[in-house]
């Protein structure tokens, strides 16, 4: 058994060690060149629709379309585009901000409620307003229960803030269920799709051909990328990676360190309203029961097996944990249980993820070499 | 809603708390005795190892199932008639035993196949965290589908006695059955016997010791991995009772009971004071009145609401609870 | 007359049933070398962290610059202009030594969290920021501006270099802070500590740890700290080095103010010398 664990562990190391080769080279890299890769490979992912109805190798073998209770390709890539927009969201406040949020449903929740009861013409609010009108309510409503959930309980330790927020995902969920205005278990239906016609008259985002939605959604994952890059890349990436590191002493070193707390969470929460609004006009209609706490876990275990911190790392998180239940269906049946003995996994044997940023890898690095040299008693 | 409606809402609610107030204290407390068990579990925990075992919560599910497939075993079913005394007192000890012996077992496992290896490596507290719920949510998981997603029947072995039966009039009826006196004695029972073996024990001792200074507790001696498992051990045992009883109360046990009420109990370490032995018995008590009152103002529906809220207002204006953290000194 | 910077005055501070500090009264003027000394438990440490807003004194207050330092939470004190090192490293470990000076410099950047997202190109470029910006900003610059984002980005690199040449760590600028040796670590924290753009600079035992050497190097960076205009207030245990580089000092002995004055009539001040003063340190024999 040890030889089996060894040589895993041998083949785990050559792999990272590849990564990291492959960092390095990625990073000696002129600058124009980069682009012009990051360009060409958003193009590649931008086609994936197509490129599938033309039944191109690779994306025929991946496809979802010919697995046996598959859902069409489409379909999945825009869940797939939309969940990574969450694990994107959740880095924010995992991984740059070191705050365990076990509630993030909660705000994904609160977007799709939005998007559903201002704009369906079935629900309680008299008037449906026009679906451009939603996104930003969506945002705006979601920001707002960031804050109101932050302002309490950001000054607790890091364990009684995962608790806090795993309370107010399940808070969401049972006034969702009993609040007449979502209409509990049965649900709003009827939820708009974002505008738009082709000169022939047909839909935009109509239900038939699912491409528009997808590359809205993928719009909007580039965009809150290159934010959340910018944020990372300035004072306030610095601010929380110094309160990650230290709070007190960055506090003394002049770091408002509640206010950047809060503000992690406010980007986070938004972001997740945004996710929210999105699966809303995406799925057309919806119950308290679309929302299970279990989801939140899954959203961090999105975050935290692809690599926290690192944006490459969580989208490939994100499009993991989406998309193989959507291959393997008797995956798909047990999701929670695979992925919960996956995260234990990933957290015992590679606690920093499995793309983790270099930060992340030296730190853990750090702190192992650090238990061998001052272990008295193991 | 204008002040009149909410003033006859007010009055209403009032009205069905005062006449029904014997009823949900009752229920509350023996509610509140199963909470606190469970709480011993996360408390003492806490207290030794600084980590919240959100696995906890299936440490006391594994229990209930155990016990439930052993009475199966003898051929106990939820249809069959219950047994006589002596058969009773039989089935039960062995429900308990093996209730105790699977939680214990499986909050052994967790401590040797998780918790261990990531103490060995030096892991920062968030990866013990995301570990503990992916533990949590692989063995609820794990077992629902051992059990086909389904709600077991406890078999019937006890046929409640009431033993008080007292109408207050306005205040509702105090009506207690001997299952219920049981449930309170056997928490206060357990306590009792943790508290003395805390402090007086040599056992004890070395987990008082750890819990306040580790790493001195080793130099001077104390083996700190078997302090742990003796730790994760004892919390497993008062899970394991925990279990016993709630399959005797409720009658029935499913897969994913655990994530809710490990929250509650969770809830009530905190509340009692989270490494305090006796604030877990104090605030398991205190918030199965708190859940059933406000239950009964508020509506059954707002039931679970209120255990998060009573968190986040603890966390908020008095962290270290009622009875105050305190595992690490002299008194429990 | 220098002015009054920081005045203590008539500060007592209990704990429960213990006075740590009793009626402790002294000013620390602007500009000088003011050294707190005191055998242990004398309160010195207590008495820093009431100086530096961390402690409520049950009575009496701290005025800084004229004004009550008082439930003030830490990153509002450091933005007054009192900066602190502490006596047990706190350097953010896994940040290089130039990251770990840019969050002190960071204090006085006023960009926000919109500001940093939304870069709106609000100051004329100068042939500075022309440099400083990325290939895309090269472009953008010269016509359009540059944010306030990339001006303080420009403006707190260029101090954390400065301060990290003063320190004389800049050829290890790179290198993460966990990896530096203890005296380079020392060194960075001073470094961090003026990045905030503090008038009083409080080093909390600077030199401990530090062999005869390293100490005489640190009493002239103390020295040139004050040079570039700050007033400097320390804790130390060492006579020699306090001897040797403070202006005034001040003494406690069980929380109470025993003497207060120039190096010489200190030393020769029979209270001080019954106190505890005449044996020089252990370390540096």
């Amino acid at each position: 058994m040890n030889q089996f664990v060894s040589k895993l562990r041998g083949a785990d190391e050559k792999r990272v060690n590849g990564l990291a080769a492959m960092r390095r080279r990625w990073q000696s890299l002129h600058w124009a060149w980069r682009t012009a890769t990051v360009l060409a490979f958003l193009a590649f992912i931008y086609a994936l629709p197509d490129l599938n109805e033309a039944g191109v190798w690779p994306i025929n073998v991946i496809s979802t379309d010919y697995a046996a209770e598959g859902s069409a390709f489409d379909d999945v890539l825009v869940l797939t585009a939309i969940y990574v927009l969450v694990a994107v969201g959740l880095n924010v406040v995992i991984g740059l901000a070191g705050l365990l949020d076990l509630g993030y449903i909660g705000f994904f929740a609160v977007g799709a409620y939005s998007v559903a009861i201002f704009g369906s013409p079935t629900s309680d609010v008299a008037t449906a307003y026009p679906w451009l009108m939603l996104i930003p309510i969506a945002i705006a409503l979601a920001m707002v229960s960031g804050v109101i959930l932050g302002l309490p309980t950001l000054r607790l330790r890091g364990d009684y803030l995962a608790i806090v927020t795993l309370g107010f995902g399940e808070i969401i969920r049972i006034v969702a269920t009993n609040v007449s205005v979502t209409n509990g278990k049965a649900g709003i239906h009827e939820i708009p799709r974002p505008p738009g016609e082709w000169p022939d008259g047909t839909r935009i985002f109509g239900i038939l051909d699912s491409r528009p939605m997808y590359w809205l959604c993928l719009t909007m994952v580039v965009i809150c990328i290159l934010g959340v890059k910018q944020l990372e890349n300035s004072r306030v990436g610095r601010s929380w990676l110094a309160v990650r590191e230290d709070e007190d002493a960055a506090s003394l070193m002049g770091v408002p360190a509640f206010r950047f707390k809060i503000w992690a969470f406010a980007i986070g929460a938004a972001v997740g309203g945004l996710s929210g609004a999105l699966y809303a006009s995406k799925e057309g209609s919806m119950t308290a029961d679309s929302f299970p706490l279990l989801m939140s876990i899954l959203f961090v275990a999105m975050v935290v097996m692809g690599g926290q911190g690192n944006t490459a790392g969580v989208i490939v998180g994100a499009v993991t944990i989406t998309y193989i239940p959507e291959r393997l269906r008797f995956i798909a049946d047990e999701r929670f249980l695979v992925f919960g003995l996956a995260l234990v996994l990933v957290m015992i044997f590679r606690p920093q993820g499995l793309i983790p940023s270099r930060r992340r890898a030296a730190e853990m690095a750090d702190m192992k070499a650090e238990a061998k040299e001052v272990n008295v008693v193991v | 809603m204008n002040f009149n409606a909410f003033l006859d809402w007010f009055a209403q609610r009032s009205d069905y708390l005062g006449s029904h107030f014997m009823e949900l204290t009752t229920g509350g407390l023996t509610l509140g005795a199963i909470y606190a068990l469970i709480a011993l579990g996360y408390t003492l925990v806490y207290g030794v190892l600084k980590l919240i075992n959100f696995a906890h919560s299936e440490v006391f599910m594994v229990g209930a199932f155990a016990s439930v497939m052993a009475w199966e075993l003898f051929g106990l079913t939820g249809s069959t008639p219950a047994p006589s005394l002596g058969m009773l007192v039989v089935f039960l000890i062995l429900g308990t035993a093996v209730a105790i012996a699977a939680s214990g077992a499986t909050a052994l496992t967790l401590e040797l196949v998780a918790y261990r290896p990531l103490r060995r490596k030096n892991a920062p507290r968030l990866v013990f965290l995301i570990t503990a719920i992916g533990a949590s949510l692989a063995i609820s998981q794990a077992v629902g589908v051992l059990t086909g997603h389904n709600k077991w029947k406890v078999p019937n072995l006890v046929s409640p006695n009431v033993v008080i039966n007292w109408d207050t009039g306005f205040m509702g009826t105090l009506r207690l059955t001997d299952l219920d006196i049981g449930i309170i004695l056997a928490a206060l029972l357990m306590l009792v016997v943790l508290d003395l073996f805390i402090n007086r024990s040599r056992l004890g001792m070395g987990i008082r010791a750890v819990a306040q200074d580790p790493d001195t507790a080793a130099l001077m001696g104390v083996n700190k991995n078997r302090v742990f498992m003796l730790t994760f051990l004892l919390g497993g045992v008062a899970a394991g009772l925990a279990a016993i009883l709630y399959n005797l109360r409720i009658g029935n046990i499913q897969y994913d009971v655990g994530f809710l009420l490990g929250v509650k109990a969770f809830t009530a370490a905190v509340l009692g004071g989270i490494g305090n032995l006796r604030g877990a018995l104090l605030g398991g008590f205190a918030l199965g009145l708190v859940e059933l009152w406000g239950a009964g103002f508020f509506g059954n529906q707002w039931l679970n609401v209120v255990a998060f809220v009573v968190l986040v207002i603890v966390l908020m204006f008095r962290p270290t609870g009622l009875l105050g953290e305190s595992l690490g000194r002299s008194k429990a | 007359m220098s002015k009054a910077l920081l005045d203590v005055n008539h500060v007592t501070l209990k704990f429960g049933g213990l006075t740590a500090l009793n009626d402790v009264s002294f000013t620390v003027n602007e500009g000088e070398i003011l050294a707190l000394i005191g055998p242990n438990g004398a309160g010195k440490t207590t008495c820093f962290n009431v100086m530096t807003g961390l402690y409520q004194p049950t009575n009496g207050a701290v005025l800084f610059n004229g004004q009550r330092l008082t439930g003030r939470k830490p990153h509002q004190i450091t933005k007054r202009g009192i900066a602190r090192t502490f006596q047990s490293i706190r350097l953010f470990p896994e940040m290089t030594a130039l990251e770990n000076v840019l969050v002190g410099a960071d204090a006085r950047a006023k960009t926000s969290v919109v500001g940093a997202l939304f870069r709106f190109p609000r100051h004329r470029a100068t042939p500075a920021d022309r440099e400083f910006a990325n290939p895309f900003g090269k472009f953008i610059a010269p016509v359009f501006g540059v944010s306030r984002h990339r001006r303080e980005e420009r403006e707190s690199r260029e101090l954390a270099m400065d301060l990290l040449e003063f320190v004389g760590l800049e050829r290890v600028a790179g290198e993460v802070a966990r990896n530096l040796s203890y005296g380079h670590q020392r060194r960075l924290e001073i470094a961090r500590a003026m990045a905030t753009r503090p008038q009083l600079l409080c080093l909390d035992e600077p030199a401990a740890g530090f062999n005869p050497a390293e100490k005489a190097e640190l009493q002239e960076l103390i020295r040139r700290i004050r040079d570039r205009g700050h007033t400097v207030l320390l804790i130390e245990h060492d006579m020699r080095l306090v001897m040797g580089v403070a202006e005034r000092i001040v003494v406690l002995e069980f929380g109470q103010k025993i003497a207060d004055g120039d190096p010489t009539s200190v030393r020769e001040d029979p209270k001080v010398i019954a106190a505890y003063l005449g044996e020089p340190d252990d370390d540096d024999a």
